[in-house]
């Protein structure tokens, strides 16, 4: 039995596999109807993300599986004080597979060493996010058409944006791929990151504050948003929230066939009058994320369409 | 100073100077009810200086965490007055239940009875860092 915390357990096979799997789905939904009959899902989403709960709950359905679960701490067990080891024994009881999103860093991994049945990461804190790490690798995939050979842009919270560190985490492994890491001084990628996986796997980066002098090189821009749950002072947080915006005119200089990503949600880090833009791949993003999270529940629990 | 040899124990020999106290309390050496020899600033022709600890009976030491605290220390294991095993320690791939996890956004703040399990992350920097939530142990 296995479980999934973070994007560096899946080898490049397992993940060519997830994206050859997901594409078919998305060609061929019918041969995936009822894949999964018979079986559940519990979504144990410890704080709010209607966004990621929706994703895995509908990858389920187009499944043919069920789904149960809460959506917030208030409505479970944990607001009486039970512990993560005690709720995934007991949901190991009810359902095939969970889908674990919670505050606490390390909280779906505690449930993996309790449960008996595999447990998926759906975001820990400010850790991880496989599953979201899993629809930006599809996104680039389709758009771009392969994952090697790509100069690929951050700009936001480099430093909080555990999706950021995640995707470079999953990217580095690929060949030619080069990274340009746009951030405030303050929110910058961490020490360990560029220390542990981009100088440790010999890949070329540039960081920089100013987007306009980097946006032409870029064939991917990933744009985050600055997280106020992420920040312990006010004062930092509404400083930072706006340090950049994505607009039109931003953009003239940008590659023709630039590919713009967001996890989302988004607050005004890109203007709304992008969105209509070719290069706009964010809502893309979220259907590919729901075609990644089914191919992955059926690999952990050793689905087959026939 | 003369301290006598031991019959049947352990001897923690190459113990940075100054680090015996540290050890004598992580290994909860106080609860023994044998005899414990606690040795510093003894001089070494290797070390110059060096702090030792016999402990008069058999005892389970966990060479991890000495191996964490001072991977200098020689263990050397007395039977019948003899040497009869001498281990030296390396620092642990994992520690457990020894270091604690200062990142506030960790499981282990709020699920206090969970197990501390730190993983080895850099031989060279000695750097661990959490199982849990990888925040490296500072």
């Amino acid at each position: 039995m296995r479980s999934l915390f973070d994007i560096v357990e899946l080898s490049t096979a397992e993940l060519d596999s997830l994206i050859a799997t997901a594409n078919d789905m998305m060609a061929n939904p019918a041969k995936y109807a009822h894949v999964a009959d018979g079986k559940k899902l519990a979504t144990l989403f410890f704080e709010p993300s209607t966004r990621t709960r929706l994703s895995f709950e509908a990858a389920m359905m187009e499944l043919g599986g069920n789904v149960l679960g809460f959506s917030e701490a208030q409505s479970s067990s944990a607001s009486k004080g039970e512990s993560v080891a005690d709720t995934a024994r007991v949901v190991s009881c009810y359902a095939d597979i969970i889908a674990m999103r919670h505050p606490k860093e390390g909280a779906p991994l505690v449930a993996a060493m309790n449960a008996t049945v595999p447990v998926i990461n759906a975001g820990d804190g400010g850790h991880n996010h496989p599953t979201q790490t899993l629809a930006d690798l599809l996104t680039i995939s389709r758009e771009k058409g392969r994952l090697d050979n790509l100069t690929v842009g951050f700009c936001g919270d480099l430093k909080f944006g555990r999706t950021v560190h995640s995707l470079i985490h999953a990217m580095v492994r690929y060949p030619n791929v080069k990274f340009v890491l746009v951030a405030p001084t303050e929110l910058q990628v961490p020490d360990y990151v560029k220390k542990d996986v981009l100088l440790a796997n010999n890949v070329e980066f540039v960081e920089t504050t100013d987007l306009m002098e980097v946006i032409g090189d870029m064939d991917i821009l990933y744009m985050t948003r600055v997280q106020h749950e992420r920040f312990f002072n006010e004062e930092e947080y509404l400083r930072l929230r706006d340090s950049y915006i994505l607009t039109p005119e931003k953009l003239k200089t940008a590659k023709p066939d630039l590919c713009i990503m967001h996890p989302l949600p988004r607050v005004n880090e890109i203007s709304t009058a992008i969105d209509k833009d070719p290069r706009a791949c964010y809502f893309k993003q979220v259907e590919n994320g729901k075609f990644m999270r089914a191919a992955l529940i059926m690999m952990l629990l050793g689905l087959e369409a026939k | 100073m003369h301290i006598d040899s031991i019959k049947n124990g352990i001897v923690l020999d190459h113990i940075k100077a100054g680090k015996a106290m540290e050890l004598y309390r992580v290994l909860e050496l106080n609860k023994l009810e044998c005899s414990v020899a606690v040795l510093m600033n003894v001089p070494s022709q290797k070390m110059g200086r060096k702090d030792m600890i016999k402990i008069a009976e058999d005892y389970e030491v966990d060479l991890g965490i000495l191996g964490y605290i001072d991977p200098g220390i020689t263990v050397n294991i007395i039977r019948d007055g003899e040497l009869v095993e001498k281990h030296t320690v390396d620092l642990p791939e994992k520690i457990t239940g020894y270091l604690k996890c200062n990142n506030p956004r960790c499981i282990t703040t709020t699920e206090q009875e969970l197990q501390q399990v730190f993983k080895l992350a850099n031989r060279e920097t000695a750097t661990y860092r959490c199982i849990y939530g990888e925040a490296e142990h500072k």
